[in-house]
């Protein structure tokens, strides 16, 4: 086994790194300094660390960073700025659909991924979309409040 | 050392080492697994086996990326039915307008996988290839009676869906054999077809899955493909049951003696998600719910 030097491309930043072939992008992705990706069962089931993969929500864990090599990756800190955070975050601190904070990030790209593709959604929608994204505090309702809140805010825009 | 125990059953990093490749064509491909002789897997989604590699399940000395091969990720129907490449992956199959009006309980089937990041990631091909019991797009390919394609260095061969498993996550591929499509007859006129599974939570497996097709004739179902998922050890049809349904009115009585027999006819096992007793008990009433949604859509136009 021989690490590579990739470039991956993050937030619109080109990032090279050697990595080792068993590196996950999760992993990478940290070691990259991007903390706002988070590290949770690292098996798929809960989507804490969820990321766009040109424009698609994917869980970084099951990822292998050279894989990743040649994408467009996405993390929540990629979406807006402190000054001027996405619709959706801005949602999410409105609603309340934010408590320990730790499923927000995976939570907010899995509801940018859904709002790209339908941006108008039904309350079934939205739980079928964030089915992949975990909460042990809110117990969703105001998670589903916000994404509802956001999709109206972004027709208006 | 204890710790090092600890380290495999609390986190789940990919402690092993091994080689990445990511060949740019099938032939190439086929020919690196056939150089590696077992020693590679094939390496599509990664939702499956980069999770059997970190516990240690699957512990292979190479993965072979087939992700850069091209022409595999297009869902298409022509003349001789259809064609869904290996690279599809599941929220293709979720979002299809083709497979909703025509090959429904496939695309309902899809629905149910994992949560959406699996379902992005997650491909037909690996679907099939891991030969899960559970897995959600066979009792459908089933009743959709459908084949695969595989290519091999010896060539190709077209396997029909009913030959293919052979058991718990094994099938008639061959290690250096890749599934590169999936080939189903269209389907009649007036014939339609449904979806339904029990598990614990949404995004688990399932307990009991069931796929049903109709092709109706007036009031009779005039042709019934019935197909169950973790009630045995492959996904299996079920004959008998099938022909329960076949020449007399329909009716949901009807659905639910189809039902009955069906569940007299599988094979269930107790594992850690279910119990046998549940199991059969379930697949009655799953059997039933099938034949109605199979039943109701008989009457729209396709599947």
């Amino acid at each position: 086994m021989e690490p590579r030097t990739i470039t991956l491309t993050v937030n619109g930043r080109r990032q090279a790194t050697s990595l080792m072939p068993n590196t996950t992008l999760l992993d990478a992705l940290r070691s990259l300094g991007h903390f706002d990706v988070k590290n949770g069962c690292e098996k798929g089931d809960c989507g804490a660390c969820a990321v766009l993969l040109d424009g698609k929500t994917v869980n970084s864990c099951l990822v292998l960073a050279w894989q990743a090599e040649g994408h467009v990756i996405t993390t929540v800190a990629g979406l807006g700025t402190s000054e001027n955070p996405h619709p959706v975050q801005r949602a999410f601190v409105k609603s309340g659909g934010i408590q320990c904070g730790y499923c927000t990030p995976g939570m907010i790209i899995s509801a940018v991924s859904l709002l790209r593709e339908n941006p108008d959604p039904s309350k079934d929608d939205i739980r079928h979309a964030l089915g992949g994204n975990l909460c042990r505090c809110t117990g969703y309702t105001r998670i589903f409040t916000a994404v509802q809140t956001a999709a109206a805010e972004m027709a208006r825009e | 050392m204890n710790q090092t125990v600890e380290t495999i059953t609390n986190t789940h990093i990919l402690a092993q080492d091994f080689e990445y490749t990511a060949p740019a064509s099938l032939e190439e491909a086929v020919g690196i697994l056939a150089a590696h002789e077992g020693r590679a897997r094939i390496l599509a989604g990664g939702t499956d086996l980069l999770v059997q590699m970190k516990i240690e399940r699957q512990q292979p000395s190479l993965l072979v990326d087939i992700r850069r091969i091209p022409g595999l990720k297009e869902i298409c129907e022509g003349g001789d039915g259809l064609r869904i490449g290996a690279l599809v992956t599941h929220w293709q199959l979720e979002r299809s307008a083709l497979l909703w009006e025509r090959y429904t309980a496939l695309a309902e089937a899809a629905t149910f996988i994992g949560g959406v990041q699996i379902r992005a990631m997650g491909t037909v091909g690996g679907n099939l290839g891991n030969a899960s019991p559970a897995a959600d797009t066979i009792p459908p390919f089933l009743v959709m009676d459908a084949s695969l394609r595989l290519v091999g260095p010896d060539g190709e061969r077209v396997v029909p869906m009913t030959e293919f498993f052979v058991g718990p996550g094994q099938s008639v591929r061959a290690p250096d054999e890749i599934i590169t499509e999936v080939l189903a007859p269209p389907p009649d006129p007036d014939t339609g077809s449904g979806f339904t599974r029990l598990s614990r939570v949404a995004s688990d497996l399932a307990k009991v899955s069931v796929a049903a097709l109709i092709t109706r004739d007036g009031d009779k179902a005039a042709r019934v493909r019935i197909a169950l998922g973790s009630v045995y050890k492959t996904p299996l049809r079920v004959w008998k049951a099938e022909q329960a349904l076949v020449g007399e009115p329909f009716s949901e009585q009807l659905a639910e003696y189809t039902g009955e027999v069906a569940s007299r006819e599988i094979a269930p096992i107790t594992d850690l998600r279910s119990t046998e007793t549940y199991r059969r008990s379930t697949s009655k009433v799953l059997v039933r719910d099938a034949l109605m949604l199979a039943w109701s859509r008989s009457f729209a136009e396709g599947m």
